[in-house]
């Protein structure tokens, strides 16, 4: 386990900044910035006309560490717990229980909360529950 | 235009999720780590989420004013309100392989950005995730006879 710094400042600034993206895609768009929702639609089937722009979106979040390079002269930092197999695990149900669930951090957590959704709650609720009792899991009894 | 707009606004949410930390794993699931509450546990995430869906809050309210979008025709707002199965046991599923590596879609995709080896291999296995939910939705769909 790698420990962390507590940093409620730059968590508020940068989560001012996720809150921003959300804003100006609604005012610009009308449309609800949920990753989840953004990704899977750029894969097929495409059922309206909006893969392209999903796409530059998604290349907008990829590019984002290389401004954060530009910017500061190195990349973020990141540590990893996971090995292969929970790393493909992982990512298997975080893809299909996003989609499956109609949303995930950003489409129930940020927009949904904002938007003081009831069903948005309800699948945060969900989500953060089985998150932390899968950490209890594998740092503490495994 | 839309699509130069588009990759802004990703850059914009790909920028305060790196400010944020949220691109860190190990910073998630220290969040997610509750039995560490009093040692290692650091609830940056709370802020993050907090400080995030409160602008969104504020903005959303200036943005309803507006008959319509700057750039389309209308509003494209989820309609649904039932807390149903496929919510809740999708979520489930979402927070179990949230918590067993530290990444959601979206700082999924930063990590991508960073060359990780880890993001590689996360990111593919995400997407053919949400192929396959999206699959056996429109399949359900289809047999229902209903949207």
């Amino acid at each position: 386990m790698t420990p962390t710094e507590f940093t409620p400042l730059s968590a508020l600034l940068g989560g001012g900044l996720i809150g921003l993206s959300a804003v100006l895609m609604m005012l610009v768009f009308g449309r609800i910035a949920g990753i989840s929702g953004i990704a899977v639609r750029v894969l097929p089937p495409w059922l309206d006309g909006e893969a392209a722009n999903r796409l530059a979106f998604l290349a907008g979040l990829v590019a984002a560490p290389m401004l954060f390079l530009a910017a500061t002269g190195a990349l973020p930092a990141a540590s990893y717990a996971a090995g292969p197999v929970l790393l493909v695990t992982g990512g298997l149900l975080v893809g299909f229980g996003s989609v499956w669930g109609g949303g995930c951090t950003s489409g129930h957590g940020v927009c949904g909360l904002a938007r003081l959704s009831v069903r948005s709650l309800a699948a945060v609720a969900s989500f953060m529950a089985t998150a932390v009792a899968t950490v209890f899991l594998l740092r503490h009894l495994l | 235009m839309p699509l130069l707009l588009n990759l802004l606004l990703g850059l914009i949410f790909g920028a305060g999720l790196i400010v944020a930390g949220m691109s860190d794993p190990a910073k998630v699931l220290n969040f997610l780590d509750l039995a560490a509450i009093g040692s290692t546990w650091d609830g940056s995430l709370a802020f993050v989420l907090g400080g995030a869906a409160a602008v969104t809050f504020a903005g959303y309210r200036l943005a309803a004013r507006r008959p319509r979008p700057l750039l389309e025709s209308q509003f494209h707002l989820p309609h649904k309100t039932a807390i149903d199965a496929p919510l809740l046991a999708g979520a489930a599923i979402f927070g179990i392989g949230w918590g067993m590596v530290g990444l959601c879609p979206g700082p999924a995709f930063v990590a991508l950005g960073t060359g990780r080896t880890e993001a590689l291999i996360f990111v593919p296995a995400m997407l053919a995730g949400m192929l396959g939910a999206r699959l056996l939705a429109l399949r359900g769909i289809a047999r229902d006879g209903r949207a």
